[in-house]
C-alpha cells in the first residue's frame, strides 16, 4: 500500500473511531436513563404503600438464588427457607430479579446504539489495520482500540445468551473512557512493526489477552453489582425481620440504588460472574503460555520476570485465588467477588500503568 | 455428596461438627504433625498462599531485578545510596529467588501435593464405584420433571430404556429395582475431577522442570563479524553460563559462520524514517564431519541446529582498523565490534595495541554511520545506515594493564594509567577518518587506517558496503523445554476439562400406579458449577419418552396389523 492511501485510511479510521465514541456516549446515556427508570419504577411500588414485607415476600431471589448452587452453605446459614422455594431451585437463573422489569424503550435504544457504535468501532479498527498493513494491535493506541472492541464484542455476544443488558452503562462507560485515553494520550501514527514484534505470536498472544480482558471486564462488572445486590438483599432481609420496628428506614437505605431490585439476585450474579471469569482465566493461562513461547523465540528465554511478565503472572495468580475462593467455605459470595474486582483492577493496571511507566522489555507502547 | 477427599473446608465438604468434650485434646507429636498437615493442605491455606504469592511478586516489578536488569540495579544503588543497601538486605533486587518468595511457593506446592495425592486416590476409587442409590424424593432436586409413560410400558422396561439412553450419553449407571418401582442412578463428568487433578499435577511438573531445567543446559554469547567463524567449544564463547549439571565436554563442536548481516530500514514512512524493519543473519552451519548447511537467524526466528538454538540478540558495526608501526609492520588489524549507543547507531569501540609499537596504545573510537554535526560542533549520527560514515579516535598511550593477568573487558579502556594524546584538554585534534583514509598517530608511533571493505567496483561516494557489520548471538541448549511444553499442554487440558466439563448425577424413576400406568420422574444434581443441568435433565426426559414411544410402536404395530 502506498503512503497516501495509508494516511487516508488512517484518517478514515480516526473519523470512524470518533463517531463510534460519540455513539457510545449516546448509548451510555440511554442505558443510564434505563437504570433511572428502573429506580423510579421501584420507587413507585414503594410509594404505592406496598409494605416492606410484601417486598421481601416478592423476593424469591434470596433463597432460590442461594440454593441454586447446590451445596452452597448459604442455604444453611440463612433461615429464609420458609416459602416453597425449593421447587424454584430449578427456575431459570437469569430470571430471578426481585421485581422483574421488562425492557424499557431506553434499554432497547441503548442496545441498538451500542451495536451501531460497535460497527463503527470495528470499521475504525479494521481500517487502521489495513492502513498499517498488519494486525491493528502493535502499540498502546491500537491495543486499546482492539481491546475495547473485543470487550464490546464479548458483551454483545453474551447478550445473546444471557440478559446482561443492565451492564450497558458500565460497559459503554468503560469502553468510552479507555478509548478517550487511547485517542488523546496514546495516539501514534502508523508505523511499521519493529522486528521484535514481527511474529505470529503477536497475533495470537495479544488477541487472546484482549479477549480475556473483555471477559474479565464483564466478570468485574457483575461482581460489583453482586456486592451491591448483596447489600440490598441483606437490608431487605433485615427489614423484613424487623417488621415491628422500623422497616422503612432500613428499606430506604437499601433502596438508594433502587434499580437493583430489578436485577438478578446476588448469587445469580455471582454464578454468572464466575462462569465468565473462568473462561477469561483459561484464555489468560493461554496468554501466559503463548507469551512464554514467544519470549523464547524472541529473547531466548521463556520466562525472565520482566515487569510485564510479573504482572501477567500476578493477575493469573489472583484469578486462581478467586477460583479457589469460590470453592472455600467462608469465601464464596462477597469475598470472592472482591478478588474478581481486584483481578480486573490488576488487568487495567497492567495495561494502563505498567506499559507506560514501568521499565521492561515489553517496550511496545509506541510512545 | 461431600467429596470426602477434599479439604475439609472445601465448599462441598460437610462442615466439621465439633465433638463435644474434646475442647483441648492432648496432642502428641504425631497429633500436632497431623494437625499441621491438615492446616497446610486446607483450601484456606492454599488460598492464603496464592494471595501471598501474588502480593510477593509485586515488589519485583517496582525495583529493578539483578536477573533481568542488572544495569538498572547499579543505577538504583547510585540514585538511592541510603535505601538501596537496606532493600538489598531484604533481597528486593532478587525477589524471585529470595528466601521469602521461595518459601511461599514451596509451601504452596507442598500444600498442592498434599492436597492432590489423597484426592487422586479417592478419585481412582470413585472411578470404580457405582453411582449412589436413587434418593427417595426426587422432587427436591434440580430440573425435576415428570412424564407419563406410554401405555403398556411397564416400569422395569422404562428403566431398561432409560439405562441404555444414559449409558450411551456417557453416564455411568446403576439400576435399582423394588416392588412397583424401578430407577436408574447415573453419573457423568468424572473427567472434571480428572482434569482438575491433571491441572494441579502438571503445575508441579512445570515447577520442577523450571527449577531443574536450567541445570541441564547452557547459554553462551558470541559476537561474530561478517565473514567470521565460530566453533562451538567452551573457549570460543565470549561468555558462557553452564547449568549446574552441564558437562562442558558434551559440547558438540559444530562451526557457525556469519556470511552476511542485512538490515532493512524504513525509508517511505516519514513517521518512522530510519526505523529498522528487518534484521537477517545469513549463516553457514557445519556439523562436525558433515557438509555445510546454510541457515538464517532472525529476531523472532532462532536457528535450531545440532541440539542448540541460536538467537540473534544484537548487532552493530565493526570498522576494520589497521595500525602500522613506523617501519611498516602491521601491528594491529581487525574488524572491531563497536557497541551501538543510540537508535541511529552512534557506536563506541575500543582498540588496544599492546605490542609492536614504542609504547602500548589504546584508542577510544566513535563511529557514526551517517555523520552530522550539531550546532555545538559535536558529531552525531543522523541515520543508522552507511550514508556518510566517519570514525573518530582518541589516542592514549601508557600501560594498558593487560600484563597483570587480571582479565579486562575488550569493550572498556581503563584510562587511569594512560596518557591522553588527542582530544579533550590535549589541544591535539582527535583523529577523524572516512573509510579508506589513514592518519599519523601522535608521538610518531605509526599510522592508523580505517579500511574500506567495499568491493573495488562500487561507485565513488557509495559507502553502503564500506564497513562490515557484526551480530551478537546467544546460543542455548535446554533439553527440558520439551517437558515444559508438554506439562503446559497438560495444564491447559486440565483447565478446560476441570472447569468446563459438567459433573452431574441424573436419576430416572418409574413408579407403577394403581391403574397400571407408569409415572416417570427425572431429576439431576450438579456437582460443581453446572449451568446446563436443568436443560440436560429435560433433554433426558424428552429423549427417554421418545425412545419409549418408538419402542412401543415397534412392539404394538405387528399386533395391530
Ligand atoms: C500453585 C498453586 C495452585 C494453583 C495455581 C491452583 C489453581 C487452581 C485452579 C485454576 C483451579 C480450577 C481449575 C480446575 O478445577 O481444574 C483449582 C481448583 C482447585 N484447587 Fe487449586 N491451585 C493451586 C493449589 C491448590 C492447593 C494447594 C490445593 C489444596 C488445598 C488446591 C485445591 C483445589 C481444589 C479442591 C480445586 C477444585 C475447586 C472446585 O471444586 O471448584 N489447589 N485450582
Amino acid at each position: 500500500m502506498n503512503l497516501t492511501d495509508s494516511a487516508l485510511l488512517n484518517s478514515y479510521s480516526l473519523y470512524a473511531l470518533y463517531s463510534a465514541m460519540a455513539v457510545y456516549a449516546l448509548a451510555f446515556i440511554a442505558f443510564a436513563v434505563d437504570l433511572a427508570r428502573r429506580s423510579s419504577a421501584v420507587g413507585a411500588i414503594e410509594a404505592g404503600e406496598v409494605a416492606a414485607v410484601t417486598f421481601s415476600e416478592a423476593d424469591p431471589a434470596l433463597p432460590a438464588g442461594a440454593a441454586a448452587s447446590a451445596g452452597s452453605t448459604r442455604t444453611l446459614e440463612r433461615p429464609v427457607l420458609k416459602r416453597p422455594v425449593l421447587s424454584r431451585i430449578s427456575a431459570r437463573m437469569d430470571n430471578d430479579a426481585a421485581l422483574p422489569y421488562g425492557r424499557s424503550s431506553s434499554l432497547r435504544v441503548g442496545v441498538a446504539l451500542t451495536v451501531l457504535a460497535w460497527a463503527l468501532h470495528l470499521a475504525a479498527t479494521v481500517m487502521r489495520g489495513f492502513a498499517a498493513d498488519r494486525v491493528p494491535w502493535a502499540n498502546m493506541y491500537e491495543f486499546a482500540m482492539t481491546g475495547t472492541l473485543l470487550i464490546m464484542t464479548v458483551f454483545l455476544i453474551v447478550l445473546i445468551r444471557s440478559d446482561l443488558r443492565f451492564l450497558g452503562t458500565f460497559v459503554t462507560g468503560l469502553v468510552l473512557v479507555l478509548l478517550g485515553v487511547a485517542a488523546l494520550q496514546f495516539y501514534v501514527e502508523v508505523a511499521p512493526l519493529p522486528p521484535a514484534l514481527q511474529s505470529a505470536w503477536l497475533v495470537i498472544h495479544v488477541f487472546v489477552a484482549s479477549l480475556g480482558t473483555g471477559l474479565f471486564a464483564l466478570g468485574f462488572a457483575l461482581s460489583i453489582v453482586q456486592l451491591l445486590q448483596f447489600r440490598r438483599e441483606s437490608n431487605v432481609f433485615a427489614a423484613s425481620e424487623a417488621d415491628a420496628g422500623e422497616p422503612r428506614s432500613a428499606l430506604a437505605s437499601a433502596l438508594r440504588l433502587r434499580f437493583l431490585a430489578t436485577l438478578p439476585s446476588s448469587s445469580t450474579l455471582e454464578n454468572l460472574s464466575y462462569r465468565i471469569n473462568i473462561i477469561g482465566f483459561i484464555l489468560w493461562t493461554f496468554t501466559l503460555m503463548a507469551g512464554s513461547i514467544w519470549a523464547e523465540q524472541a529473547w531466548g528465554r521463556y520466562w525472565g520476570w520482566d515487569t510485564k511478565e510479573v504482572w501477567t503472572f500476578i493477575i493469573w495468580v489472583i484469578y486462581a485465588g478467586y477460583i479457589h475462593a469460590r470453592a472455600t467455605r467462608g469465601w464464596r459470595g462477597s469475598r470472592s467477588a472482591w478478588l474478581s474486582i481486584i483481578g480486573f483492577t490488576a488487568v487495567m493496571f497492567n495495561f494502563g500503568i505498567v506499559n507506560v511507566f514501568f521499565k521492561g522489555l515489553h517496550a511496545y507502547s509506541g510512545l | 455428596m461431600a467429596a470426602l477427599s477434599r479439604p475439609s473446608d472445601h465448599i462441598d465438604s460437610r462442615p466439621q461438627t465439633p465433638q463435644a468434650g474434646v475442647v483441648q485434646p492432648k496432642l502428641g507429636l504425631s497429633g500436632w504433625l497431623r494437625w499441621f498437615w491438615r492446616q497446610l493442605t486446607s483450601m484456606r491455606t492454599a488460598l492464603f498462599l496464592l494471595l501471598m504469592l501474588a502480593i510477593a511478586a509485586v515488589p519485583g516489578s517496582l525495583v529493578p531485578q539483578r536477573s533481568s536488569d542488572p544495569n538498572g540495579v547499579t543505577q538504583y544503588f547510585a540514585d538511592n545510596p541510603d535505601l538501596a543497601p537496606a532493600l538489598d538486605k531484604l533481597q528486593a533486587f532478587d525477589v524471585y529467588t529470595s528466601a521469602w518468595f521461595s518459601s511461599i511457593y514451596l509451601l504452596l506446592f507442598i500444600s498442592l501435593i498434599g492436597c492432590v495425592i489423597p484426592r487422586t486416590k479417592h478419585h481412582f476409587q470413585a472411578l470404580r464405584a457405582k453411582p449412589p442409590t436413587t434418593p427417595a424424593r426426587l422432587a427436591r432436586l434440580s430440573g425435576f420433571t415428570t412424564r407419563d409413560a406410554p401405555a403398556q410400558t411397564d416400569a422395569a422396561t422404562a428403566i431398561t430404556h432409560a439405562r441404555t439412553l444414559l449409558k450411551s450419553s456417557g453416564y455411568r449407571v446403576a439400576r435399582f429395582d423394588s416392588a412397583g418401582e424401578s430407577s436408574v442412578s447415573a453419573e457423568r463428568g468424572y473427567l472434571r475431577e480428572t482434569g482438575n487433578l491433571i491441572f494441579h499435577g502438571a503445575l508441579v511438573g512445570v515447577l520442577v522442570t523450571v527449577g531443574f531445567g536450567g541445570g541441564y543446559g547452557f547459554s553462551g554469547q558470541r559476537v561474530l563479524v561478517e565473514g567470521q567463524t565460530f566453533v562451538n567449544t567452551l573457549l570460543a564463547y565470549d561468555s558462557f553460563n553452564p547449568g549446574r549439571f552441564f558437562d562442558d565436554t558434551t559440547l558438540d563442536p559444530y562451526t557457525l559462520s556469519l556470511d552476511d548481516f542485512a538490515v532493512a530500514y524504513e525509508q517511505q514512512n516519514l513517521q518512522a524514517y530510519g526505523q529498522p524493519i528487518d534484521f537477517t543473519a545469513d549463516v553457514t552451519v557445519t556439523p562436525k564431519g558433515e557438509g555445510a548447511e546454510p541457515g538464517v537467524v532472525k529476531v523472532n526466528g532462532p536457528l535450531r541446529t545440532n541440539g542448540t538454538s541460536i538467537y540473534l540478540l544484537g548487532n552493530g558495526y565493526a570498522p576494520t582498523i589497521t595500525v602500522t608501526a613506523p617501519d611498516g609492520t602491521v601491528v594491529f588489524s581487525d574488524s572491531v565490534p563497536f557497541l551501538p549507543q543510540d537508535a541511529n547507531l552512534t557506536s563506541l569501540g575500543i582498540v588496544k595495541v599492546p605490542d609492536g609499537l614504542a609504547e602500548q596504545l589504546g584508542m577510544i573510537g566513535f563511529f557514526y554511520p551517517t555523520q552530522d554535526k550539531a550546532a555545538s560542533g559535536a558529531n552525531f549520527s543522523s541515520y543508522p545506515d552507511l550514508e556518510y560514515p566517519l570514525l573518530t579516535l582518541n589516542v592514549y598511550t601508557g600501560d594498558l594493564g593487560l600484563d597483570g593477568g587480571v582479565p579486562t573487558s575488550v569493550y572498556a579502556l581503563v584510562t587511569d594509567t594512560l596518557t591522553r594524546q588527542t582530544g579533550g584538554a590535549t589541544g591535539v585534534a582527535s583523529i577523524e577518518l572516512k573509510p579508506g583514509e589513514s592518519a599519523e598517530l601522535p608521538n610518531d608511533l605509526g599510522t592508523v587506517s580505517f579500511v574500506d571493505n567495499a568491493p573495488a567496483a562500487s561507485a565513488a561516494g557509495d559507502f553502503t558496503q564500506s564497513v562490515p557489520r557484526f551480530a551478537s548471538f546467544d546460543i542455548h541448549h535446554d533439553p527440558t523445554q520439551v517437558w515444559l511444553i508438554s506439562f503446559s499442554a497438560l495444564v491447559l487440558f486440565g483447565l478446560f476439562t476441570g472447569l468446563l466439563v459438567p459433573r452431574r448425577r441424573v436419576w430416572v424413576k418409574a413408579t407403577a400406579r394403581a391403574d397400571g400406568t407408569v409415572h416417570l420422574e427425572y431429576a439431576g444434581l450438579a456437582r460443581g458449577d453446572d449451568p446446563a443441568l436443568e436443560a440436560a435433565v429435560t433433554a433426558v426426559a424428552d429423549r427417554h419418552l421418545k425412545l419409549l414411544k418408538t419402542h412401543q410402536l415397534a412392539v404394538t404395530t405387528p399386533e395391530s396389523t
